[in-house]
């Protein structure tokens, strides 16, 4: 015991735990640059449309780990199936904009998109459809979360896991099975997109990027009020100690339920832009793996219980996986070439267990708050604190 | 915030409602669901037989690995998510040792020079089952190494999260990183496509019952067999062994299990042993009746959990059970003709078959979320 303290004392000087964030955040970056401008043989634009189609994905799975991180990060409710809210928030808001089915050849029920065009100025057609498409989306994901905490909830937390993963793929099988529903296995393609023709269609990229990105930071700041107003403390409190805070007189029922839907909501309108983004969806989108595991690895990695981790570790999982599609456009053996998307899931699988093994915490850990108000006491008292101190010598004047 | 109080309601009033029936006696809700299972299961038998053979096939491999999920559940404390993808794991390692075939890129194989199959005989068919003695030798070296790989991720993996005494979620956690590195390594090793132990076709035998005939292969009666003595076994290790004392008093209680003298850890590891084990043999047999795909370990997670949830977690003749009647429904629900008031309910599409299974757990973790037989190991 008094070796390893005694080995480990110089190091601690070192603080080489804080050099790892910025060497991970560093490394995605710098591969996720030059990969791109090597291949394009160092041409600015072309990089500058790539990083802008990359930095929409990691806004818009942002958006996803922001959701998880306020049912598991704040309110400790374990949800395995991001993919059935993802894939309810993303086929709403396709029925909730597209035009109706007009051939027999396509089918889904809705298609309210004309009929959600009902100012008749400023072409409402290209606006408001979307409005009612991610309301409708973060509604329904919301319902179901709703729907799903009336059995589970109560119950051992991991009951709730199994629940949820085994939701995702019912309501997968469902959109495949149910052949009027959403047109089966072959998806929904066509489906519109928000301010499409006010642009040019070249420039379309860096308008929905831009979309994308305000959506993120207004949910951000949404979800940061939330969490450090009185009832995201009643979510952090609940999350460490049940019975403690149904002793303080908190329904913890009602509160574990209102954190499980406030981030299937989250959820519903991240499919939603999702949606609006991809242009087409297929419930091959919405498998465990790419829907569910990969939003838990990117909260886990970046940090449960910060909204800044959950965004940055977006970026890093996501930067991962791009890097492994860079990587199929180089010149590799074939045995390689063959395995590389084989190799990214070992990556990330192993990934998530090395963190919660060597820095459970994360990248960036829980910042400690109680509230805003304790915050500025404190703040004060600091202030206050050379003037308190009782030494002998004068307090410096002036 | 209403609508979380009203929901808040509609739950305390299933629990009183279960309380009530609880005061009066908890078998009442047991017996009530009890009936319920046995009229679907007399009802499927009879309309549907030839599925029903099927699936109770179906439902013994699911069984085998449902009584390794609920031993690892009951003793460790944590949904075990790797458990679909160890089960297919095993599979492989057993069709590894048999035909020594990897893949070498997309599109072809190759082979180690020496493996089980190239035994003199290893693959002449035993009576009429499809296979020789090679793939019995393979699936008992694959057991073994599942149980060895299991108690080594335990000490690398597990071991330190029980020594810092992480809450049941981090291990869940874990253990999904572990199904998706798995499945990887299966990927990368054997590639994506669909495999079999035995090609050819395997003809099927008629079986005369009186009102129906069934066709049955031999293969389905060997799996039957073996899933069922297995589970005969691990019966008696647990009920007629010291080892299974102390197994099922440290699912009871690990603190008092501990301060009894009971050595923790060596259950632990006895525990992933036996699991890993059986989880393997049911990969086996599952690809057996249907084919290696490294694809299915995370589907065959559902019917997994819906057995041992059936069955009362931490029970091996519950997950017997469980795993037979989510067998039994999942085979007979593609198959079986049902309408009411015109509306055709059954059958269900065959996309619906995992589905089955999530329904079924979603009904027990409403009206009896300790599962049918409610103990403990």
């Amino acid at each position: 015991m008094t070796v390893v303290g005694r080995l480990k004392a110089p190091l601690a000087g070192l603080k080489g735990e804080k050099l790892i964030t910025p060497l991970a955040f560093s490394f995605i970056t710098a591969a996720v640059v030059i990969m791109p401008a090597e291949r394009s043989g160092w041409d600015f634009d072309s990089v500058i449309s790539f990083l802008t189609a990359f930095g929409t994905t990691v806004a818009i799975f942002a958006i996803f780990t922001l959701g998880l991180n306020v049912q598991w990060g704040y309110t400790g409710v374990f949800n395995f199936g991001i993919a059935g809210f993802f894939l309810v928030g993303a086929y709403t808001a396709a029925i909730f904009t597209k035009s109706p089915a007009d051939s027999e050849f396509v089918q889904y029920i809705g298609g309210f998109g004309d009929a959600l065009d009902f100012i008749p100025v400023l072409d409402s057609r290209q606006w408001l459809p979307f409005l009612f498409g991610s309301a409708a989306a973060a509604i329904m994901a919301g319902a179901l979360a709703f729907a799903l905490s009336i059995p589970t909830l109560r119950l051992r937390e991991d009951y709730l896991a199994i629940t949820t993963i085994g939701i995702a793929e019912l309501l997968r099988a469902v959109t495949i099975e149910e052949r009027g529903l959403v047109n089966s296995a072959r998806g929904l393609i066509g489906i519109p997109r928000p301010f499409h023709d006010f642009f040019d269609p070249g420039d379309y990229k860096y308008v929905y990027f831009a979309i994308a990105v305000v959506v993120l930071l207004a949910l951000y700041i949404a979800v940061e009020r939330g969490i450090r107003s009185p009832w995201g403390r009643v979510l952090r409190a609940l999350r460490e100690d049940e019975t403690a805070t149904a002793a303080s007189g908190k329904n913890v029922f009602a509160f574990k339920m209102q954190g499980f839907v406030v981030g299937a909501m989250i959820m519903g309108l991240g499919g939603s832009i999702f949606a609006y983004e991809q242009g087409s969806i297929s419930p091959d989108t919405f498998s465990p793996f790419f829907a569910t595991f990969i939003f838990w690895v990117m909260l886990i990695v970046g940090g449960s219980g910060n909204n800044k981790g959950a965004i940055l570790g977006a970026y890093l999982v996501w930067g991962i996986w791009t890097i492994s599609l860079q990587l199929q456009g180089y010149d590799l053996p074939d045995s390689i070439k063959s395995r590389i998307f084989y190799i990214r899931d070992l990556v990330i699988g192993g990934l998530i267990i090395s963190v919660l093994l060597l820095r459970p915490q994360g990248l960036l850990p829980e910042e400690r708050r109680v509230s805003i108000w304790v915050d500025r006491e404190v703040r004060r008292l600091r202030r206050l604190r050379p003037e308190q101190k009782p030494s002998g010598s004068d307090p410096p004047s002036g | 915030m209403s609508m979380s109080v009203l929901a808040g309601r509609i739950t305390d009033t299933l629990t009183r409602v279960r309380d009530r029936l609880a005061g009066r006696g908890d078998t009442v809700t047991g017996i009530g669901l009890w009936l319920l299972i046995a009229a679907l299961l007399i009802w499927f038998a009879l309309a549907e037989t030839q599925l029903f053979v099927i699936g109770v096939i179906v439902g013994s491999v699911l069984a085998l690995g449902a009584i390794g999920l609920t031993l690892i559940y009951g003793i460790l404390r944590f949904a075990n998510f790797a458990h679909g993808d160890t089960m297919m794991l095993g599979a492989y390692i057993a069709f590894f040792a048999l035909t020594g075939q990897l893949a070498r890129n997309a599109r072809e194989d190759t082979e180690i020079p020496w493996s089980l199959g190239s035994l003199p005989g290893s693959l002449d068919q035993i009576g009429g089952l499809s296979f020789g003695y090679g793939l019995i030798v393979s699936t008992i070296v694959a057991a073994a190494v599942i149980g060895l790989i299991v108690i080594g991720l335990d000490r690398l993996i597990y071991r330190p999260l029980r020594r810092r005494r992480s809450g049941i979620v981090i291990f869940a956690v874990v253990s999904l990183g572990l199904a998706i590195a798995i499945r990887s390594v299966m990927l990368i090793v054997w590639g994506p496509s669909p495999r079999v132990y035995v090609t050819g076709i395997h003809r099927a035998e008629q079986f005369d019952l009186g009102f129906t005939t069934i066709a049955l292969k031999a293969d389905q009666i060997f799996i039957f067999a073996v899933a069922v003595s297995l589970a005969v076994l691990v019966y008696l290790l647990l009920f007629r062994t010291k080892l299974g004392k102390a197994m099922r008093a440290m699912a009871d209680n690990p603190d008092l299990a501990e301060v009894s003298g009971i050595n923790t850890e060596q259950i632990i590891t006895w525990t992933w042993l036996i699991g890993g084990s059986l989880v393997a043999i049911a990969g086996v047999l599952l690809a057996l009746q249907a084919q290696l795909n490294p694809n299915l370990g995370f589907f065959l997670l559902l019917p997994l959990f819906a057995s041992t949830i059936l069955g009362g977690i931490g029970n091996p003749l519950g997950a017997l059970a469980g795993g037979l009647i989510v067998g039994i429904t999942q085979e007979v629900s593609v198959g079986i003709d049902l309408s009411v008031g015109g509306w055709e309910i059954l059958p269900l599409a065959p996309g619906y078959k995992f589905s089955v299974a999530v329904v079924i757990l979603i009904f027990i973790l409403l009206s009896r979320p300790r599962g049918l037989f409610g103990a403990k190991v």
